[in-house]
């Protein structure tokens, strides 16, 4: 999919989840990311799916999520919307915080910022748009794999 | 996801394989230590060395296995790990804090 964009309108299901997880996947190996980077790309999306489906669309069956792919220059730009209330960033944990630490929740947004280049939060009345981005050979992304 | 138990020297060990991730495979993982300790089997090992995937909802399920464990007065310890779901631990800061083993003989031992 070199310079080009692929989007699509998902139900807000666990079904979505996964498929969105394999689309993920599969883009980024078609792209030539290597096998650790198309883990980190898959499982962010996954992340992010799981984020908008259950947390953003509360699994409304009249809610979609739109998730889109782009390959732009040296990146993949990926977009993940639902229609939710729109995530309130003020109460995003940290989950490294000793008091957070047992939590059973609240790592999501933690392993994308983890696992990506870029992960941009723009919530609204109407729903919140994710942005990750992964650079496709970018010195930061190979210095963030070899730190880990 | 797939999930059998074996006893070990009154260790329960629970063979995982396959994926936790939000949906099935953490309902089965929550069910089956809640089964164990509501039989009173209380000392537990994970082992994970067919996990071969766990996102951030199975990251909390054991979490919370190993919390409930201790919670009831009985002990979960983890077995095996692969190295995604060993690398996923280190960088969530979890990996000392569960009891992570190397070696199922040792795993059982050490509840001793």
């Amino acid at each position: 999919m070199a310079e080009q964009r692929v989007s699509y309108t998902l139900d807000s299901t666990l079904e979505t989840v996964d498929s969105a997880e394999e689309k993920a996947t599969n883009i980024a190996t078609e792209l030539g990311f290597g096998d650790d980077e198309v883990m980190q790309i898959s499982m962010a999306v996954r992340e992010g799916t799981v984020n908008a489906v259950l947390h953003g669309n509360a699994y409304d069956p009249h809610k979609k999520v739109t998730l889109a792919f782009e390959r732009k220059s040296e990146e993949l730009v990926i977009t993940i919307r639902d229609q939710g209330k729109g995530l309130d960033l003020s109460k995003i944990p940290n989950p490294l915080a000793p008091e957070n630490l047992l939590k059973t929740s609240g790592r999501g947004i933690f392993l994308m910022r983890s696992f990506m280049d870029v992960v941009e939060i723009r919530p609204s009345k109407t729903g919140t748009e994710l942005k990750l981005i992964k650079h496709v050979h970018g010195p930061s992304a190979g210095g963030k794999e070899a730190s880990q | 996801m797939k999930i059998s138990s074996r006893q070990v020297d009154g260790v329960t060990i629970v063979d995982c394989s396959g994926r936790i991730t939000l949906g099935e495979g953490s309902v089965m993982l929550r069910d089956s230590v809640r089964e164990l300790l509501a039989k009173g089997q209380k000392k537990i090992v994970l082992n994970l060395a067919d996990v071969n995937y766990i996102d951030s909802s199975g990251i909390g399920e054991l979490v919370s296995a190993f919390t409930t464990a201790k919670n009831q007065g009985g002990e979960l310890k983890l077995l095996n790990l692969t190295k995604k779901v060993h690398d996923l631990l280190q960088i969530t800061k979890l990996y000392t804090v569960f009891d992570v083993k190397e070696d199922e003989a040792a795993a059982v031992k050490a509840f001793k």
